[in-house]
């Protein structure tokens, strides 16, 4: 599902050149949940974001779904990252104006290929995945009359809507109580094995990496191998 | 992204900042109502003196001396070279079919304790019906007049009522013209009208009378010569050939078949002519200091667009992290600024309407002007002000759509 070979970025900031990754190597198979871990500084949100064709690496290649997506401009970009990955974010980041049913329909609206579907068809799907996260009878609401876990599982039901091959969750549960995070938590990994959706979830917490089935470390902009002994079998490189 | 979704979260977010909304929309309001109001108030005002000078009559010509010198300064100088002769000469040429010599000047006239300072017009009897006269009361001057150079006197209708309070028994009276007795032998109906064309506003004694009586007072040349000789055409398409049978009349008359003539010809259609592009030069000069306030109300989208952009960066990079391409987020952004206009257009042209309404009902100097709302006013406002919209709502809906999603998510 997930394979990156040898991935650097270099951020350049005036003249100097930051690196934040510097050759990372590693596979992520269908339907597997992995954690990246790491400390702030050690590359995570930056490995983060090239997965999530947010942003491109400065070298290497990452094969999504069997697509090189390393030489993509930015409108084939958005259109991957609208129908292949779903978003979830430590902040929720829900519009506010809009009803939670207009949120999760939001990526609908951003088909490339307009399929025909009608708005009515629309309503349908997101209901469907609303009422799987448990909050069909919220539709109405707006983001600001919910609970944090609530608002999270209207995010997490927005990042489903399109049928993604993977979700990436950046912090899930860094704006959550431990009660509710755990709940948070609880849902993706369910999703993780009903639907066979591959997880990828970027977190400090200890507790929430160990609950899935991998951990990827990171320092440095390199893969960490001591850390875990699972990581030989990503074939992670050490130069 | 359909228009509709795009519609509907721009009203969605427009409503959300409701004074801010306001605010900006009153800025197109205010630029849209003053091009309504003022390009309907110039073309009122066209249409207004348009038929002022047609319900003089569209087959006059008038003669009078001095020359319209080229390039220099143009300027028509009474040196009184025009006679009763050449008047008389002029009623034989084909198509003339009223001759009316007028001198013209003002004069103090008094009635017991009432005085006025007003036109007077010293003509023949022909221009009645030259200038379409009506009498509310006695008679106009007559050719017996003419001969024995009477001082006898008709009045206009508002003359009339400022000396002796209304119309009526005003006939056989005397008023005095510059300390001179005059018997008042005719009362003129209104005819209406403003300024130096107010008909009802001057006194006519017989041109003869004029000549001679009046002449000395320092105010009115002597001898037999001519202000201008007004000439009625029997249709208005004969004023052209007209105009050129009356140039080589005189010509011939003055010696000035060779130079510069010595006397100018213009007909009613050149006034109208004028006057028609001074109006409209000073409609599109109204328009366009209206022009500008729209203008301005377009920098104020910009302005609350570039606020708006800034204040959704978050946003936008979460509908660029779930798919929307480049062009998603400016056309959300451009039909935001759109409807902004738009909304602003529409409320601005009700305004407009009114104000020109209003301006209608009340009577400016004297004489009401109808304001002339057209359609296509209507249309150039409101599509301008969309334009607007899409212009000055380009650069921050261009600076939407270049966010990068990192940046963009990681702004707080």
């Amino acid at each position: 599902m997930i394979d990156v070979k040898d991935l650097t970025k270099i951020y350049r900031l005036g003249s100097v050149e930051v690196p934040a990754l510097c050759g990372v190597t590693f596979h992520i198979d269908i339907g597997e949940a992995v954690a990246i871990m790491g400390q702030s500084g050690s590359g995570k949100s930056t490995l983060m974001n090239i997965l999530g064709c947010l942003d491109l690496p400065t070298s290497g290649q990452y094969f999504l779904d069997g697509e090189d997506v390393s030489k993509k401009n930015d409108d084939q970009l958005a259109a991957i990252r609208n129908k292949k990955i779903g978003f979830v974010f430590q902040q929720f980041n829900l519009l506010p104006r809009a009803t939670v049913l207009r949120n999760v329909e939001l990526p609908l609206q951003y088909l490339t290929n307009g399929d025909g579907r009608l708005r009515k068809e629309h309503h349908e799907q997101a209901m469907v995945i609303l009422e799987a996260v448990g909050l069909g009878d919220r539709i109405k609401h707006r983001p600001t009359e919910l609970s944090g876990g609530q608002q999270q599982r209207v995010a997490i039901a927005r990042a489903l809507v399109n049928e993604p091959a993977i979700i990436l969750a950046d912090e899930p549960t860094g704006n959550l109580d431990s009660h509710t995070g755990a709940e948070i938590m609880q849902l993706l990994l369910k999703l993780n094995q009903d639907r066979n959706l591959t997880l990828v979830i970027v977190t400090h917490d200890p507790s929430i990496a160990a609950q899935t089935q991998r951990i990827i470390h990171l320092r440095d902009g390199l893969i960490d191998e001591g850390f875990q002994p699972v990581q030989q079998a990503a074939g992670g490189s050490q130069p | 992204m359909k228009i509709y979704q795009n519609l509907l979260e721009a009203l969605e977010s427009l409503n959300a900042n409701k004074l801010r909304s306001a605010l900006t929309v009153l800025g197109i309001v205010i630029g849209v109502a003053a091009v309504i109001a003022l390009l309907s108030i110039g073309r009122g005002a066209t249409a207004n003196i348009t038929n002022q000078i047609e319900s003089i009559g569209t087959n006059l010509i008038y003669v009078s001396p001095g020359a319209v010198r080229q390039g220099g300064v143009s300027g028509q100088t009474s040196f009184g070279n025009l006679t009763m002769a050449d008047a008389n000469a002029l009623a034989t040429l084909p198509n003339v079919v009223a001759v009316a010599p007028e001198n013209d000047g003002r004069a103090q006239l008094a009635y017991l304790g009432q005085n006025t300072n007003t036109r007077l017009l010293g003509t023949t009897p022909s221009y009645q019906q030259l200038r379409s006269i009506e009498m509310s009361d006695g008679s106009f001057i007559s050719d017996s007049n003419m001969i024995t150079r009477s001082s006898v006197i008709v009045l206009g209708a508002t003359i009339a009522q400022d000396l002796f309070g209304g119309t009526s028994g005003v006939v056989g009276q005397n008023v005095r013209v510059n300390g001179q007795p005059y018997r008042v032998i005719g009362v003129m109906a209104p005819k209406g009208g403003t300024g130096f064309l107010n008909q009802d506003q001057q006194v006519i004694v017989p041109l003869t009378t004029m000549q001679t009586r009046l002449a000395g007072s320092g105010f009115f040349r002597g001898a037999n010569t001519i202000n201008t000789i007004n000439i009625q055409m029997d249709n208005a398409k004969d004023v052209t050939q007209g105009k050129a049978d009356i140039t080589a009349a005189i010509r011939e008359r003055h010696n000035t078949t060779q130079g510069t003539d010595d006397f100018t010809v213009t007909s009613q259609q050149d006034a109208l002519s004028t006057i028609n592009s001074v109006t409209n030069t000073l409609s599109i000069f109204l328009g366009g200091i209206a022009g500008i306030s729209l203008l301005v109300g377009g920098i104020g989208i910009m302005n609350i667009m570039l606020t708006t952009v800034t204040e959704r960066t978050h946003e936008i990079g979460l509908r660029k992290a779930i798919g929307a391409r480049r062009r998603d987020i400016m056309m959300q952004f451009l039909v935001e600024s759109i409807v902004l206009s738009f909304l602003g257009g529409v409320i601005g042209v009700a305004v407009g309407w009114s104000i020109a309404r209003l301006i209608g009902r009340v009577s400016l100097g004297g004489s009401a002007i109808t304001p002339v709302v057209s359609l296509d006013s209507i249309l150039l406002a409101t599509l301008f002000s969309m334009a607007i919209g899409l212009f000055f709502g380009i650069y921050p809906a261009t600076r939407a759509a270049r966010l990068q999603p990192v940046e963009a998510l990681r702004y707080e």
